[in-house]
C-alpha cells in the first residue's frame, strides 16, 4: 500500500465515532466574529492605517497625486540611495523627479546583483487598516517578491482611500489566493535576543509607506 | 519517529530538576514569559469579538479534523493543479528519505531552512547531514541554537535560554566554521548581533538553490500555503531558491481561503502579541518567473493519525502553534523548555508529545504530569484545546493503561511501572472526583493557603515533588474558574 493510502486509511479508521452524516462545512460553524471593528468614516480609516504602521515603525509619508513624484523623489535623496529597482508596470510618473539609476525587475538579475541595489519602490494590492498592513500580490506594479525583499530599502505606495480596507477578513476578500501574497507589516524584526526589539535581520530594515490620495 | 535531537533525554522530572537549579535559564525564562504574557493580553483585549474569534478557530479545525480525509485529498488535487507535487510520509523516516531524495535530485548539497517544527519533530537537519548535505537554519534564534550546538527551548523563541553575553561568544566562535566569520570584536549589542547574522546568513540566501520550509497553514479549496514570520528570512527561503520542499503535518489544514480570516487574526496576538507579525507569506503552486519554480509538499502523519484516534486526545491537534501556553505556564517558567525533551515544549508539548510518540518512554509517560493543570493554558489557546482535559485523560492512560492506537492498530498498553507515585496521586485525584465536594473544598484551601505551600510534597507525592519546584498555586482554583467559563457546565458531572 503506498504511504498516501495508509495515512488515509488510518485517518477513515480514527474517525470510526464520527457520524457519516456529519454536517457540513457551510453548516459545520457560525461566523460569530465582526467583519470589522469598530466604526469609521473613511478618513478614520486612513488614519488608523497611518497610526498603525508607524506604530510598528514603518515611516508613513502622505500626499496627493500631484506631490507624488517629488515625494518619492525626496526619499530617495534623503537615503542617499544612487539606485532604485522599478517593477515593470510602475508608473514611470512616480519616478519623473528623480535622476536615480533604474534597475528594471528582470527574470535574470541574480540576488546578489538585487543585493546591490539601494531601494525599492512599488504600488501595493491591498492595506489593511486594523492592522497596519500592506499586501503586495506580485502585479505589474508591484514587480517579483525578491525585490521587496533583498534591497535594504522599500517605499510602497497606497493609493487611498480606494486601496485601504479596514480589518483582515475584508483584506483576504480582495485578494487573490492564485497569487503570490506577501503580507507586510512594518519592517523586518526580532525579538530572539532577550526580546529586545532590532528592526531588520533579512528582509528591507526601512519600509516607508506613501498614501497617496486622488487629488 | 526516530526522535532526532532529543534521544536520550531524561524524564522530564529529572531533567527539570536540573533545569531548576540553573539560575540564568530561570531569569531569562521569567522575564520572557512575563513580558509576552502582559503584551498578549493588552493584543488580545483590543479586538472585541476575541470569544468569537476563538470559537470559530475552534470549531474551524474540528470541522477540519472531523473530516481529513476529504480536506488531504482535496488539498492533494489543488496543490497538483497549482503546479506543485505532493508525496506523503507515515513517519520520520520516510519524511526524511522523500526530502533527501528531492534535494539529492536538484544536485545540491546544502539547502536553507525557514524555522519549522515539523522538521526538528522529524530530525531532518540530522537525516540530511547524515547523507552529506548542510541544512542552514536562518531564524535568528534558530541560527544561535544551531551555531551553539543546542536544542530550541520555546517554540516562539527558541533561544531565549541564552543571554546576549552568550550569543555574542558563539557567533564569534562559531561562525567562521560555516560561512562568513563574525566581524572583529563584535559587541553584545542586540541590534550588533542581529547585524552580523544578517551578513552570515545572506551570503548563503544568496546563492541558495534549495529552500525548505514548514507551514503555518495549507488551504484545501486553493491549495495555498501559508507562512507567518517576522524577520523574513522565510521570504528568502521561499522565494530565492529554485526549489522549494515544504515539510507540513496532516493537521495544518484549514477548508477554505476565508477561513484564514479567523487565523490571522489570532494567531500574531497569542504569539508575539502583535496586532500582524511583519511578514506574511502565501504561496500556491508555483508562479510563472516568480519564486521557485519547483515546489514540493510533504505531508507527513508520524503519529498525527494516532493522535486523531484518540476522541479525547484529538484535540491537540488543532494547535497553531502560537506558544501562549506556554508563557503562562507555572510549571514552564521554572522548567524550561529542554525539560519537555521534545520539540514541543509547555503545556502542550506534554499532550502533543506522549501522544505523536506514544507513551512508552520514560520521558513521554512523564509528561502528562509536568503541569499543575492550573488551567491558565485553556484560557490563553486561541483553539480552546482544554489541555487539563487532555492531561488528566493521558495521566489515566499512563498510570491505567487501555487501549490506545499505535502506528495505525489498536493495542492494549499495561499499566506503567515505575509510577509508584504517579499511581498513587492518580488513585487520590479518582477519589476526589469521584467526590466533587471534596475535591472543591481541597482546591479552594489550596488556594487561600498558598502563601504557605512548601517547597515539596509530603507523603505520597514526596516522589514527585522532590524534582520539582512546586508551581504557585493559582489565585482561582482550577474547578472554580471552570464552573465560571463554562457556563455553568457542570465539570462533575
Ligand atoms: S495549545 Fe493553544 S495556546 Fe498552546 S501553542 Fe497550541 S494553539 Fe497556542
Amino acid at each position: 500500500m503506498s504511504s498516501r493510502d495508509l495515512i488515509l486509511a488510518r485517518v477513515r479508521r480514527a474517525l470510526a465515532d464520527v457520524p457519516r452524516d456529519d454536517t457540513p462545512y457551510d453548516q459545520a460553524f457560525e461566523r460569530g466574529y465582526l467583519r470589522e471593528h469598530g466604526d469609521r468614516s473613511v478618513e478614520q480609516t486612513v488614519d488608523l492605517l497611518a497610526e498603525n504602521l508607524a506604530d510598528y515603525r514603518a515611516r508613513v509619508h502622505r500626499c496627493d497625486a500631484d506631490g507624488l513624484a517629488a515625494t518619492i523623489a525626496g526619499l530617495l535623496a534623503e537615503r542617499g540611495s544612487t539606485s532604485v529597482v522599478v517593477p515593470t508596470g510602475l508608473d514611470p510618473e512616480w519616478l519623473a523627479a528623480t535622476a536615480v539609476t533604474r534597475v528594471a525587475d528582470r527574470l535574470d538579475s541574480t540576488p546578489a546583483e538585487l543585493d546591490r541595489v539601494d531601494s525599492v519602490v512599488t504600488a501595493c494590492a491591498v492595506a489593511i487598516a486594523e492592522t497596519g498592513t500592506i499586501v503586495l500580490d506580485g502585479g505589474p506594479d508591484q514587480g517579483r517578491r525578491r525585490i521587496t525583499l533583498v534591497p535594504d530599502h522599500h517605499i510602497c505606495v497606497v493609493r487611498v482611500p480606494d486601496q485601504v480596507v479596514s480589518s483582515v477578513p475584508q483584506g483576504l476578500e480582495r485578494l487573490d489566493p492564485a497569487r503570490p501574497l506577501t503580507w507586510i507589516s512594518g519592517p523586518s524584526a526580532t525579538s530572539d535576543i532577550e526580546l529586545d526589539r532590532v528592526e531588520g535581520v533579512h528582509g528591507p530594515r526601512t519600509l516607508e509607506v506613501v498614501l497617496v490620495s486622488a487629488e | 519517529m526516530s526522535g532526532g535531537t532529543f534521544v536520550g533525554m531524561p524524564s522530564f522530572p529529572k531533567a527539570a530538576h536540573e533545569a531548576v537549579h540553573n539560575q540564568t535559564l530561570r531569569g531569562n525564562l521569567r522575564h520572557a514569559t512575563h513580558t509576552i504574557r502582559a503584551k498578549r493580553a493588552n493584543a488580545v483585549a483590543e479586538v472585541s469579538d476575541w470569544a468569537e474569534l476563538r470559537e470559530a478557530g475552534k470549531q474551524i479545525k474540528d470541522h477540519t479534523l472531523r473530516h481529513l480525509d476529504r480536506y488531504l485529498v482535496q488539498l492533494e488535487e489543488s496543490v497538483t493543479a497549482a503546479g506543485g507535487t505532493v508525496h506523503w510520509a507515515a513517519d520520520a523516516d520516510e519524511a526524511n528519505r522523500i526530502v533527501t531524495y528531492l534535494v539529492k535530485a536538484t544536485g545540491e548539497s546544502e539547502v536553507v531552512k525557514v524555522k519549522s517544527m515539523a522538521t526538528q519533530e522529524i530530525g531532518l537537519n540530522e537525516a540530511l547531514e547524515a547523507e552529506g548535505i548542510n541544512a542552514y537554519e536562518t531564524d535568528l534564534a534558530e541560527l544561535i541554537v544551531q551555531l551553539g550546538k543546542d536544542r530550541p527551548s520555546h517554540i516562539l523563541v527558541p533561544a531565549i535560554h541564552r543571554n546576549r553575553g552568550e550569543i555574542r561568544d558563539i557567533f564569534a566562535r562559531e561562525m567562521s566554521e560555516w560561512g562568513r566569520p563574525a566581524p572583529e570584536g563584535l559587541t553584545d549589542t542586540p541590534a550588533e548581533l542581529a547585524e552580523a547574522a544578517r551578513v552570515h546568513l545572506r551570503e548563503k540566501f544568496l546563492r541558495a538553490k534549495v529552500g525548505v520550509s514548514g507551514a503555518n497553514f495549507m488551504v484545501a479549496e486553493t491549495g495555498t500555503l501559508v507562512v507567518v514570520e517576522s524577520e523574513g528570512n522565510g521570504r528568502m527561503c521561499l522565494t530565492l531558491p529554485e526549489t522549494l520542499i515544504s515539510v507540513v503535518g496532516i493537521e495544518k489544514i484549514v477548508p477554505t481561503w476565508q477561513d484564514l480570516e479567523v487565523f490571522l487574526q489570532t494567531l500574531p496576538r497569542s504569539s508575539t502579541a502583535e496586532r500582524m507579525n511583519p511578514y506574511t507569506s502565501t504561496w500556491t503552486g508555483t508562479t510563472d518567473e516568480d519564486g521557485p519554480q519547483t515546489f514540493h509538499l510533504v505531508l507527513i502523519d508520524n503519529g498525527r493519525t494516532d493522535t486523531l484516534a484518540d476522541e479525547v486526545g484529538r484535540q491537540a491537534l488543532r494547535c497553531i502553534r502560537c506558544s501562549a501556553c506556554l508563557n503562562v505556564c507555572p510549571v514552564y517558567e521554572r522548567a524550561g523548555g529542554h525539560a519537555y525533551g521534545s520539540v514541543y515544549p509547555g503545556p502542550i508539548g506534554a499532550i502533543l508529545s506522549p501522544q505523536l510518540r506514544g507513551t512508552q518512554s520514560e520521558i513521554d509517560a512523564s509528561l502528562p504530569y509536568a503541569s499543575s493543570l492550573c488551567g491558565a493554558c485553556y484560557d490563553v489557546c486561541p483553539v480552546a484545546i482544554d489541555i487539563p482535559e487532555v492531561l488528566v485523560h493521558l495521566r489515566e492512560r499512563v498510570v491505567e493503561g487501555g487501549v490506545v492506537t499505535r502506528d495505525g492498530a489498536k493495542v492494549v498498553l499495561k499499566p506503567a511501572k515505575g509510577h509508584a507515585a504517579e499511581r498513587a496521586a492518580m488513585r487520590a485525584a479518582r477519589w476526589a472526583f469521584g467526590h466533587p465536594g471534596a475535591l472543591r473544598t481541597g482546591q479552594r484551601f489550596a488556594s487561600r493557603t498558598r502563601r504557605f505551600h512548601p517547597r515539596t510534597l509530603p507523603g505520597p507525592g514526596k516522589a514527585w515533588s522532590e524534582t520539582r519546584a512546586l508551581p504557585a498555586v493559582p489565585a482561582e482554583p482550577f474547578r472554580d474558574w471552570w464552573q465560571r467559563t463554562h457556563g455553568g457546565k457542570d465539570a462533575s458531572k
